[in-house]
């Protein structure tokens, strides 16, 4: 079967595609960025932080571009007015759901959180801030867990079931009062399936996973050196 | 079992039944309470007098008219009492074919029964559920053998569109549609799956399905399945439902039992094997594919569609799932025809539908009416109207996804187009009835409480949006809600609406936008003044 080559419009550019391929890829191949939280390129896609949301004419709602194929003919815009509001507004439920104070931070200055923050000219938040009372979970040697930063984004969870093979991590509750667990609700340090890779650190967007020993605004990470998740790019192409 | 065996089957059930003079019917729905011990009393009464080859006491399915239980049921004088206690069961005994006792008798003509149409419920009360003999001596499976050994599975497709029949379960996608994306979908291995989660508060339609007749839906599934070429089915049924499970599980033992399940169904080349699939008390996995995500064996949390599960469901094979009622009103259409179910309700909105009624109305419990009834007949007629000499002041329809709609509405002829068009959606049919002592604000914060807890928590607008509506309503309820206030739970409505994951974010917000627009001055009435300078928050 050959591959089905289709044309589309994105902010008015005329580009092209492969039927198999996302208006998130086809946006970046052509340099439009849209912004985005969950996904991270050689993860799979879920399709939850709905920031990379765009306009499809036709369509009456946006539509998550990250999970969207594309098709022939389509119309997408990536930045209107609606859609801006909408990712400001999304930054913001975010940042008042639990305890994201940035000059406390060991990410402050390198946290994607922050980064969109600054995009989309979040200087306030209309919602009041929920405050909840998290715990920090210090007892790996030398990872820390502090879900105060966690917007829970399941890219650790990813990178460790996906990639490191060990699925150390995953979800409880549902809901606002969803957290992130090792093993079956166990302390890090006590994980019997955590191989110490730090894959879940690296791919963290904000100051919720880093390494031990880092003080404010001293914990980067190291994405683009993360040859696992391009070479499971790789290999899905 | 051969086509003859089955009938015959129901003949010599039909005999046994004709062979007493009286039938003394108890209902053993979940809501009614004592039935076990009038049961028994009734026995007792029966031994003592050495009735047992003159009256049959049998088991049966809701009535529907759940106020006033337990119901008993004489047949053949068609005699209906209410509230019975146990140590009524000597003075009905003794009044069978002659006066009935007039203390316990529900007045006859009852608007309550005389008005509805009974098509999916008309069985619902008159068998016994855990006796598949009495579903065949009534005609049933008859439309499923008849699916089966004469009719080629396009057919049956093209019956069901042009029934017009839509998924009962809430969003009213058109049943036959949905079964044609499947039937059409390539793929050697398929499935069709019963939706039997139903979570909506108020709403128990599905639930006295599967415990009154739960043979009708498992005949739904076979002549579903033979028609999209599935040869795997699922019930998934949540398990606060423990007597629909324990009815399901009889029910589906007893169907493979007579070949109606199985290998080489009633002789014909077409496999069926169904199981049961309990859900574990999440709300979100009434949603398609959070329910194929639970079957799976995975946390129940919505998937992005497309693709759909008729394309792409469990196991990434092609997936028919309906709803509870939807099965249930297959048989009818296969056995009375297209146009008969085409002839019923409205333009758009074919046929039945069962609902639910709760609240401050006098006669609770499920009936079922014509699409088109206006929701004045439901509540005034049907419904009894408002007990306590309170006055009507909202219907909730659609449980949580809903919307509450005023009295200036109530003419309005129940389809899933005019609910939409009143911001409230037909939902799975659960109606809750409000009356002028309960605040619109009180009773929006009780379903967005519900919505939050509910939410699975994977997207960002539902996991946090819904929490930061609670506790707007929170201030509204507590008076301390200011003008600014009013203008956020407004944006808040509209961005969990238009940006979250699945259904159960993108309707949260309806009972706060409905409200907004038919109870505005609740709002109004709760926000201090004068308003409090606007305090930024820095990040």
């Amino acid at each position: 079967m050959t591959a089905q080559i289709i044309t589309l419009t994105i902010n008015g550019l005329q580009v092209s595609g492969l039927a198999s391929e996302t208006i998130l890829q086809v946006a970046r191949e052509n340099n439009l960025p849209i912004p985005t939280l969950c996904f991270l390129e050689g993860l799979s896609t879920q399709g939850s932080c709905r920031l990379c949301m765009v306009e499809v004419a036709g369509s009456p709602k946006p539509q998550p571009a990250c999970v969207t194929l594309i098709q022939e003919g389509m119309e997408i815009s990536t930045h209107t007015e609606q859609l801006l509001h909408y990712r400001r507004k999304i930054i913001e439920l975010l940042f008042s759901e639990r305890n994201h104070v940035c000059a406390v931070c060991v990410s402050n200055g390198h946290c994607e959180l922050q980064d969109l923050a600054r995009e989309h000219g979040v200087d306030h938040i209309d919602f009041p801030y929920r405050y909840p009372a998290m715990t920090v979970d210090a007892s790996h040697s030398r990872f820390v867990l502090d879900h105060n930063r966690c917007i829970l984004c399941t890219r650790c969870v990813r990178v460790c079931g996906e990639i490191e093979g060990a699925h150390t991590w995953d979800v409880k509750n549902r809901g606002i009062r969803s957290l992130i667990v090792a093993d079956f609700d166990t302390p890090w340090g006590s994980s019997t399936t955590c191989t110490g890779c730090g894959k879940c650190v690296h791919v963290c967007p904000t100051g919720a996973l880093s390494e031990k020993g880092k003080s404010v605004a001293e914990m980067l990470k190291k994405r683009p050196s993360l040859p696992y998740l391009v070479a499971n790019r790789t290999l899905e192409h | 079992m051969p086509r003859e065996e089955l009938k015959q089957s129901g003949e010599r059930q039909r005999q046994f039944l004709n062979g007493f003079a009286h039938h003394i019917l108890v209902c053993t729905g979940l809501g009614c309470l004592h039935n076990d011990e009038i049961i028994r009393a009734l026995g007792e009464v029966i031994a003592t007098q050495g009735l047992e080859h003159h009256i049959l006491v049998r088991k049966v399915g809701c009535m529907g008219l759940c106020a006033l239980g337990p119901m008993v049921l004489i047949l053949p004088e068609e005699i209906s009492y209410q509230s019975v206690h146990p140590r009524d069961a000597a003075e009905i005994i003794a009044a069978l074919g002659k006066e009935p006792v007039q203390r316990l008798l529900l007045p006859p003509n009852l608007p309550f029964f005389s008005r509805q149409q009974k098509n999916v419920l008309a069985l619902s009360g008159r068998i016994d559920p855990e006796n598949i003999d009495d579903y065949l001596a009534v005609g049933g499976y008859n439309a499923a053998i008849t699916a089966l050994t004469e009719m080629r599975p396009g057919d049956i497709v093209r019956q069901i569109q042009e029934s017009g029949l839509r998924g009962r379960g809430g969003a009213g996608y058109p049943t036959g549609l949905k079964w044609s994306t499947v039937a059409k979908a390539p793929g050697s291995q398929k499935h069709v799956v019963c939706n039997a989660d139903e979570g909506d508060p108020g709403a128990f339609m599905d639930r006295s399905v599967l415990e009154s007749t739960p043979h009708s839906v498992l005949e739904g599934m076979i002549i579903a399945a033979y028609a999209v070429g599935a040869s795997n089915g699922y019930i998934y049924v949540r398990a606060e439902y423990p007597l629909a499970v324990k009815r399901l599980k009889l029910a589906i033992r007893e169907a493979k039992r007579h070949n109606l399940l199985g290998h080489a169904i009633c002789g014909a080349a077409f496999d069926l094997n169904l199981e049961i699939r309990l859900g574990a008390g999440a709300f979100v996995c009434g949603e398609e594919t959070a329910l194929i995500e639970s079957i799976e064996g995975r946390r129940g949390i919505p998937r992005p569609r497309p693709p759909y599960p008729a394309e792409h469901g469990l196991w990434g094979h092609p997936t028919l799932i309906n709803n509870v009622e939807t099965f249930a009103n297959i048989p009818l259409i296969i056995e009375r025809g297209a146009a008969w179910f085409a002839n019923l309700g409205t333009e758009k909105s074919k046929g039945t539908k069962v609902f639910a009624l709760t609240g401050k109305i006098k006669h609770t419990g499920l009936i079922e009416v014509p699409m088109g009834t206006t929701l004045r007949e439901i509540v005034f007629e049907i419904g009894g109207g408002i007990p306590g000499g309170h006055t009507f002041k909202a219907i909730q329809t659609g449980g949580p996804s809903g919307g509450c709609i005023p009295a200036e509405h109530l003419d309005t002829p129940v389809s899933y187009e005019s609910l939409n068009e009143l911001g409230s959606i037909m939902g799975s049919g659960g109606m809750i009835v409000i009356d002028e002592t309960t605040s619109m604000v009180e009773i929006v914060r009780y379903f967005m409480q519900f919505c939050m807890d509910e939410s699975c928590g994977k997207c960002n607008p539902c996991r946090v949006g819904t929490a930061q509506i609670h506790g707007l309503l929170d201030k509204f309820c507590n008076r301390t809600a200011t003008e600014a206030d009013l203008a956020t739970l407004e944006m808040l409505c509209q961005l969990v609406k238009n940006t979250s994951l699945c259904g159960l974010g993108q309707s949260a917000p309806n009972p706060v936008l409905s409200t907004l627009r038919y109870f505005r001055q609740e709002y109004l009435d709760r926000i201090v003044d004068p308003a409090p300078p606007h305090l930024e928050n820095q990040p």
